[in-house]
């Protein structure tokens, strides 16, 4: 597709969210290239921990490791890659991106396109075959919160994967590929290559490529900028059954317009992009990427036009020589059970409850490293911020054990259904049963230096 | 003049490891001085000192009428660690917008700020 042009004639490119998190909606990529003219589909499966389940999938079948909704995903905008020319860049090839370009390669085949889908896939930020190596070369692998080194849990870990920046997708993109897969890639890189490789934002270009990094970070997360979990007058936001995600019209000089397709729901505007603009925000001045330092102090916002958001201004600095490493271990276990209790006096009978499972688990000489009750309905979620309650018509009591040893884990889950028949009265919800043991995946992470890091395209013919 | 934060600002949060992130934006740009003023380093300690167990930093965001908040310890470890119902922090925002501010009569007045006559009824606390 031939990038278009504003009203003023300056050449825009289109890139559009069709996906937050693994899970989100399935309608979205497609409704994204259906609604409206889009050169880029950017699709977003990968959170701190989805690393290591896909690893886990990876040991079980060699060919799994990867989102394995992307297919579906794909295979509902093919039409618009084969016959309209949008490119894709998605990060779903998880720890198996091979893999997710055979799956890709077979439904494009199925629709006896294959000619017309070049599928790039980016490679080299697993990091989990060299651990040794590295650990024996110096590279400690430290946990950027506690300091400890990754030595302490070597044994345990599970995934191990650099997150890498724009540079190799640009690549991939430059080498004619129109579906990118990558694996463990920043989340804001995957909006920000497209607009990097159209408008030859060099090593340099600051301001620029921590404009495409803000850009991306405002889409990352899919509807939540475009009036999805958005707080401010949240009554009054239009058709959320029809909501449109949003779209970065990206201009040469780093400038953009976030927008959505007309006959959409949702709201686009300064207070909407704000939200998703603070959202898991560390220090403003410094969001660290392998690719630019961006300054989120520096951004300015312009409603100009209805659902139409302008943002400009932003600043950036060279980055690190670091790379940010996403590892994975196994911590343990835990498990959640609940009941519910009802009016009246919904509270006293639950905490009584709670008083009574603590005592049977001392009694039975189980221990944990943590356990935690929360009363839903009167403080789970705000804790004493919230005030005493009053007179629920019913409480969840909501307890939960962590700890090394699996089988006190398991005990804790059978003391939770006794209560319905030898406990405080009024009880009722427990028609899911037994509360399922969770192996425990924690997420480490560590800083490791750029050079070792070598990311490897391949555009598949 | 008792002012509720939940009355002149919005928030969102989220999570980064065990650290919550609070972003509170005021509802109008004049508003901001006011929030930049009041919802201080302390003002938040002191709010959710049952609620975590480390450290709060603050940033200010002038360019988007906003402050930055970093909850350390929020999380019961954050992650697939933790064992709360809130694991990633989603609404320590609502949380934060529970705070109250005491503004001088004069500053409310000229910011035109909604005060306790302008609360719902049943929004009020209890203590009201």
């Amino acid at each position: 597709m031939t990038p278009t042009h504003d009203q003023a004639g300056q050449r825009i490119v289109r890139v559009a969210s069709g996906q937050g998190f693994w899970g989100d909606w399935l309608e979205a990529p497609r409704r994204q290239v259906e609604g409206g003219d889009v050169d880029y589909l950017m699709l977003d499966y990968l959170a701190e921990v989805t690393m290591s389940i896909l690893q886990k999938q990876k040991e079980r079948d060699p060919n799994m490791g990867y989102a394995r909704d992307f297919v579906g995903a794909f295979e509902s905008v093919l039409p618009a890659v084969a016959k309209r020319g949008v490119r894709v860049v998605a990060n779903a090839g998880g720890v198996n991106p091979p893999a997710c370009a055979a799956a890709v390669r077979q439904v494009a085949r199925k629709h006896d396109v294959s000619d017309a889908v070049r599928i790039g896939v980016i490679t080299g930020d697993d990091l989990l075959p060299r651990l040794d190596e590295l650990i024996a070369g110096g590279h400690a692998l430290a946990n950027m919160e506690t300091g400890e080194p990754l030595s302490t849990v070597r044994e345990r870990v599970l995934s191990a994967n650099a997150y890498l920046g724009s540079v190799p997708i640009v690549d991939a993109l430059a080498k004619g590929a129109n579906v990118v897969i990558t694996g463990r890639s920043t989340d804001t890189a995957l909006t920000m290559a497209p607009l990097r490789h159209e408008f030859g934002w060099k090593d340099g270009d600051w301001d620029r490529l921590a404009a495409g990094i803000v850009a991306g970070h405002i889409i990352e997360c899919g509807a939540q900028c475009s009036g999805g979990n958005c707080l401010v007058d949240w009554q009054t936001i239009p058709d959320l059954a029809n909501i449109g995600y949003p779209i970065v019209e990206g201009s040469a000089d780093g400038s953009f317009v976030i927008a959505k397709h007309p006959n959409t729901g949702g709201r686009i505007t300064v207070a909407s992009i704000s939200e998703q603009l603070v959202y898991e925000m560390g220090d403003p001045h410094a969001y660290i990427t392998p690719d630019v330092i961006a300054d989120f102090t520096t951004i300015r916002l312009e409603q100009i036009g209805e659902n139409r958001v302008r943002v400009f201004g932003i600043k950036g600095r060279p980055a690190t020589d670091k790379l940010k490493v996403s590892i994975a271990y196994r911590a343990g276990f835990k498990a959640v059970g609940s009941l519910v209790y009802s009016w009246p006096d919904a509270l006293p009978k639950a905490q009584l409850a709670d008083r009574v499972l603590r005592e049977r688990l001392g009694r039975l000489g189980l221990h944990f490293d943590k356990i935690l009750t929360e009363f839903v309905g009167a403080s789970a979620t705000h804790g004493r911020l919230a005030g005493e309650p009053h007179d629920p018509p019913e409480v969840q009591l909501r307890i939960g054990v962590r700890g090394e040893d699996r089988a006190a884990v398991e005990r804790f889950t059978r003391e939770i259904a006794p209560l319905v028949l030898n406990g405080p009265p009024s009880v009722t919800g427990f028609a899911g049963g037994r509360p399922k043991v969770e192996e425990i995946v924690a997420y480490w992470p560590a800083l490791i230096d750029k050079r070792v890091v070598q990311p490897k395209v391949e555009v598949l013919a | 003049m008792k002012v509720r934060l939940l009355d002149i600002a919005h928030a969102r949060s989220g999570d980064k490891g065990d650290t919550a992130n609070v972003g509170v934006i005021a509802l109008r740009p004049e508003w901001y001085p006011v929030i930049r003023t009041y919802v201080t380093l302390a003002a938040v300690q002191a709010h959710f000192k049952d609620a975590i167990t480390g450290p709060v930093e603050r940033y200010e965001l002038p360019n988007l009428n906003a402050l930055n908040f970093l909850l350390h310890g929020a999380l019961d470890g954050g992650g697939t660690l933790s064992l709360k119902t809130d694991a990633q922090g989603k609404v320590f925002s609502t949380a934060m917008l529970r705070l109250v501010l005491d503004v001088p009569e004069d500053e409310a007045k000229a910011a035109n700020l909604p005060g306790p006559k302008q609360w719902p009824v049943y929004q009020r606390s209890p203590k009201e």
